[in-house]
Order: structure tokens, then sequence, then C-alpha cells
């Protein structure tokens, strides 16, 4: 039985077939493109759409950088990066600076992203009208007719009922004065990241079958009144336990011992390379996948 | 190097892979692929069905690998089937070809060619045969003699590759009305993904590649108030399809240079569905419409199912969830709606963070 598999696992048509899709999306910032999305070894929702874009715009000189939720040893990128790795072949870092492509699911790493990489970012549902308008066909129209009245009144809803805009993550975004669009489930403080970002943004929703894309340098607005300006989650006065980071975002852990709240970087790798520079030994936990 | 980074989750996911092949082979008993296609037909059928990709041999090795976990085999035959190139379509199949095993009637008692019951556990009383705990080869095999001496008695028409459909003899009746055949290429949903409006060819795709319990699930609501079906299983036909493909080099469409590349087997039912039509008087009438629906192997549950889901979505006035084509077709995959379902297992805690921050801010502002 025939049982090597192709480099990246998908045959160059469908590749190319992917690529042609990230194009129309580069194309149309913010806009999302259909694609045959194919099943992977790996479950739908667990990130298919986003490997299939890593797969489809690998080569042998990239190295690949997998996170889940800001780190790097979380189950699910272990295994993305594993597959990735057992059917390219290419090196694979935890360091963000020596990535090309950075494959993520939920967060966009603490250090500054160039032009020389790619993000490709994991999307569950790519339709930022989806909770105000659960109709595909209604949707696409109302995108097409520039009509977003539906975000706007979710949001002032929101500040009718609970006195502010109440948005965790997937905060929606104005693209290019054009689209509004879901920038995945990242925190609203990653929402900046994504403005002027020089760095191509892309975006895979395996399961819901769209791809769309930032290109470097394209201007990304939070939706947001001018009287109730687009807030942040907010870590004052608190900073990582180990690396003693402030402006990052931060996990909040409870002292199993003390019972006390304490915050640590949630981006790993980020606090692996400031306590390196400090010359600090510390044991880095993850502690979802013990 | 001054830090240490806890390398858990690498190490984790090994030792949890290593935990789940020690469950499927501590006992140490080996599981055939021939002992899983020989005797697991049903399993086997509902795999190759909902993971649209007709081999046994294929399916047996999923649900070995699975321990017959359907949606675990279904998923492993997707994901495999997703890195097999696509060379060739096989012609139209016409199923009045069909090398029928078994085919009912539940409109008329006699239609033309008679009923033929084949193999179902319809007619079995669901009684627990303990008689199987101790089942022997040697047992089987007498069994198996027995019944092949037995001597049946043959009335008419032996010809099972020829029987007339009975629809036919209802559009003879002018109960159904003519429909020019629409011979459009259908659109493969494997290679475009779902645009609303759909065609029916794709919602009879997605419909046959459906999980079998959602499926039966929705067709139900729909003929139990939920929608407006009220069908008739007009025909049921269990048996075999011969596939060709045209010869790929050859340029004159010739049907002789055909290559015959083997049978599936099918369930196909034709429901028959009354409703009113509008003659040219204006005045209403009662006529028949069909709602179809076929899929891999004996799943006659399925079948049926999809030819109510067919119907009402053909009907698609939205006045209920299961004529509503985004409502049903993008819910039933098994791989996508257990894959979504799954994934709530994956450490949210960013999400969840930023969940906190919104709450908490809210909170003090009520309390200011």
């Amino acid at each position: 039985m025939q049982l090597q598999t192709h480099f990246a696992l998908f045959d160059e048509g469908s590749k190319k077939e992917i690529r042609r899709a990230i194009l129309k999306g580069v194309a149309i910032p913010g806009y999302q493109v259909p694609f045959a999305s194919r099943e992977m070894p790996i479950a739908r929702g667990w990130g298919t759409g986003g490997l299939q874009i890593t797969l489809s715009i690998i080569g042998k000189q990239d190295v690949l950088k997998v996170i889940d939720q800001g780190s790097d040893e979380s189950v699910n990128a272990v295994n993305i990066k594993k597959l990735v790795n057992k059917t390219t072949g290419v090196k694979t870092t935890i360091e963000t600076s020596e990535a090309t492509i950075i494959q993520s699911r939920h967060r966009i790493p603490e250090v500054p992203l160039t032009e020389e990489q790619i993000m490709v970012l994991q999307v569950p549902i790519p339709e930022p009208l989806r909770w105000v308008e659960p109709s595909e066909f209604k949707t696409k129209k109302l995108h097409a007719e520039n009509d977003y009245s539906g975000a706007w009144l979710m949001l002032f809803e929101q500040i009718m009922k609970y006195g502010k805009t109440a948005t965790d993550a997937d905060h929606p975004v104005l693209v290019h004065d054009r689209y509004v669009m879901a920038p995945s489930p990242i925190p609203r403080f990653d929402n900046s990241k994504i403005h002027q970002s020089e760095a191509l943004i892309l975006f895979g929703a395996g399961r819901e079958k769209k791809i769309y894309a930032i290109p470097p340098y394209t201007n990304v607005v939070s939706l947001a009144f001018e009287d109730y300006p687009f807030e942040v989650e907010t870590f004052d006065g608190k900073q990582c336990r180990l690396c003693s980071a402030t402006n990052v975002f931060l996990d909040e852990l409870v002292n199993q011992e003390t019972g006390s709240t304490e915050y640590q970087c949630n981006d790993t790798s980020y606090c692996l390379s400031m306590l390196n520079e400090d010359g600090i030994t510390a044991e880095v936990e993850v502690a979802h996948a013990r | 190097m001054a830090y240490v980074a806890v390398k858990g989750g690498a190490e984790a996911i090994e030792e949890s892979i290593k935990r789940l092949t020690y469950e499927r082979i501590h006992a140490n008993e080996l599981l055939e692929l021939e002992t899983i296609t020989a005797t697991m037909r049903g399993m086997v059928d509902q795999v190759m069905s909902e993971s649209s990709l007709y081999s046994e041999f294929l399916a047996a090795i999923a649900i070995k690998q699975s321990e017959g976990n359907v949606e675990e085999a279904v998923f492993l035959l997707r994901a495999h089937r997703s890195t097999l190139p696509r060379t060739y379509y096989t012609r139209v199949v016409e199923t009045n070809t069909m090398a029928v095993e078994r085919r009912i009637s539940a409109s008329f008692k006699d239609i033309p060619g008679g009923q033929i019951l084949g193999a179902s556990y319809d007619y079995t009383h669901r009684l627990m045969d303990f008689d199987l705990i101790g089942e022997s080869k040697a047992g089987m095999k007498e069994w198996v003699s027995q019944f092949l001496s037995e001597e049946i008695e043959t009335t008419t028409n032996p010809d099972l590759t020829t029987l007339p459909k009975v629809v036919e003899y209802l559009r003879g009746e002018k109960l159904f009305s003519q429909i020019e055949d629409d011979n459009t290429e259908p659109i493969d949903v494997t290679k475009q993904s779902l645009q609303f409006p759909t065609t029916r060819s794709e919602r009879l795709q997605v419909l046959t590649r459906g999980q079998t319990g959602a499926v039966t699930s929705l067709g139900y609501a729909a003929i139990r108030g939920f929608g407006q079906v009220h069908p008739t299983v007009g025909e049921l036909r269990v048996g075999k399809l011969p596939l060709w493909i045209s010869h790929p080099t050859e340029q004159s469409d010739d049907e002789e240079n055909d290559y015959y590349i083997g049978e599936i087997k099918v369930t196909e039912v034709e429901s028959f569905v009354p409703v009113s039509v509008q003659n040219e008087n204006n005045t209403e009438e009662m006529e028949f419409e069909i709602g179809y629906g076929i899929c891999y192997g004996q799943n006659e549950t399925k079948a049926i199912a999809i030819s109510i889901l067919d119907h009402s979505l053909e009907v698609g006035k939205k006045e209920y969830p299961t004529q509503d084509e985004e409502f049903v077709l993008l819910h039933i995959d098994s791989v996508e709606s257990s894959g979504f379902i799954s994934h709530l297992k994956l450490p949210h805690y960013v999400t969840f963070q930023s969940k906190l921050d919104s709450m908490r801010k809210i909170k003090k502002e009520s309390e200011k």
C-alpha cells in the first residue's frame, strides 16, 4: 500500500487552489473568500482553516511557530506543529522573531511582527454579523450593501444595558474603511496589533470554509462610538510574577499555596525571552498541558 | 541558558496516545479486518455513507483503528479522502439498472415486478438472541448449507436488473407531472463550498454524507410537526449499481469504450408527497411530488429521511427549520458538528480572561 504523503500533505493542485483564495483575500482586505475547505487529520474547529493556509504557503526554507492561546506548548499547538513538521520537515521554533510563519489560535505575539513574517490565525466563526443574523445568505448581502447597522446596534444595546460596551474577545473591526471583519477571538488587547501591521495576516476558518486577509500596512479600526471609545483589557498595577513584564496580556492564576491571585505573561515564549535577558532561572509552567 | 521551560505539552500528548493504544490492544484480542467486513455490515455501511468514501476495506481499517467509534472512523476516512486525487467522474447511473436485493413499496401492494423483502430487520422480533453466546463456526456452516439447499419456488420476473420504477406507473396515470430531465452538471460540494441558495445536486450530496442520526432526527421532525411533508414510501430499493467511466483519452464519447470500474451497494428511496397545485382553470388539484434519497450501503432509515428532507428543502418556504437549507445542510455533517462541539475541550483562557475583564468593568460601572 502506498503510504508516502506529499510535501505538506496536500497535492499541489489543492495548495494552488487555497493560495488563490488567499490572494483574493489579500486583494480585498477583510472580505471573506469561500474556499473548498478539506477535511484534515485534525478535527474541524481545532485549527483546520489555519492549518490549510499554513500547509499551502509553507516552503522548505520556512521556520514555523505554532501557538494556542499564547502558548507554544499547549497540546493543540504541539499537535499542529508535529503534523506540519512530519509532512514538511521544516524547522520549528518557539522564538517569535525566528519564525517566518506563525500559526496561532486567539493570540498575536507580544513581540512586534515584521515584513518577513506571515501570521496565520485560526478562526471559529468568521462572520462578524453571525450573532445578529444566523443566515449566511443574508449576512453576505449585508456585507455587499455595506450595511453594518447590526454590528453597531449590538454595541449600542450593550451600552444601553450595561452602561458600556461589553464585548470580550473577537471585537469586530472595520478594515480599510470597507469590510467589517471578525479578527478571530483574540483579546481586544491584540486588536491594535492588526492595525498597520508590518506582517501579512491571514485568517482561516476550516469548518466555515472561509479565508480572509489583512495585507501589511492596512488600516484596521475597532468598532466604537466617539463618546464610548474602544477599551482593551486592563491589567493596571499588575505585572508578570516571573519576568515582571507590564503592558502585556496576562493570565490570571491562583497560587495554590497562598490562595492569592497572581499574574503571568500569557505569551510564554515572550516571558522566557524576558527571563533570558535578565539571566533569571525560573520554571515557566504551562498549566493546562500537564 | 538561564531558564527552564517546562516542556509539558509534547510529552503529555505522547503518553496520552500510548494510553489510547493500550486501551485498544491490552486485552490481547486480535480483530481481523475480514471479521469486520464479514460481520459488521451495518457499521461498515454507515461509516462509508457518512464519510462518502466507498471502500469496505478502508472502512474496516478505520473501524478497527477507532475501536468501533463511528464518529472517529468517519473522521479518519474523510481525512484520508481529502488526500486522494479525484481523477474521474463516473457516467450517470440509471438506478433502474440496479441489481435489486430488496425492494418494497408502501404505496401499492402489487407493484410491477413484485415486492422483494430481501434481508431486513423489519420483520424480526427484537428479542435478544442468547444463542449467539455459544455460536460456533460448525453451526454457522450447517445453517448456511441447509439454507442454500432449500428449494426456492420462483414465481415470475426473475430479472432483477430491469425492474420498473413504481413512479412510472403513477406517471402513466398522470398523477405526477412530467418533468424534463435536468442534465446540468452537478456541483461537487467537496470542490466548491456551499453558496446559498443551493442547487438540488448540492443538497442531495450534503444529505447523503450527513450523519445518520442527525439526518434521521431532522427528517423525523419534518414529518412529526415541524415541517409539511407527509410522505408515502413509493419505492425503497437496496441493491448494487454498476459504475462506468468514459475512456480518458478517447475523443469520441462512445459508451462502447467505457470502462467498468465496479459496483456499489446503495439504498434508494422515492417518497411520494401529496401537494396541491393550481391547474389551468385556476382551481386547486392534488398531485404527487417526489422526495428522493440515496446513500451508500443498506441504510434505509437514513435514505427515507433524506427523501423527506430533500422534498422539505425543495419546498423551502422556511416556515419550519426543516425547510431552511442553511439550518439543515450546515449542521448535519458528522465531522463538522463533532469537531466544533469537541473544540470546546480546548483551553479558552485568553478568551475567558477577556470576558472576565469585561464583566468586572461592568460590575464596577454599576457599583458607581
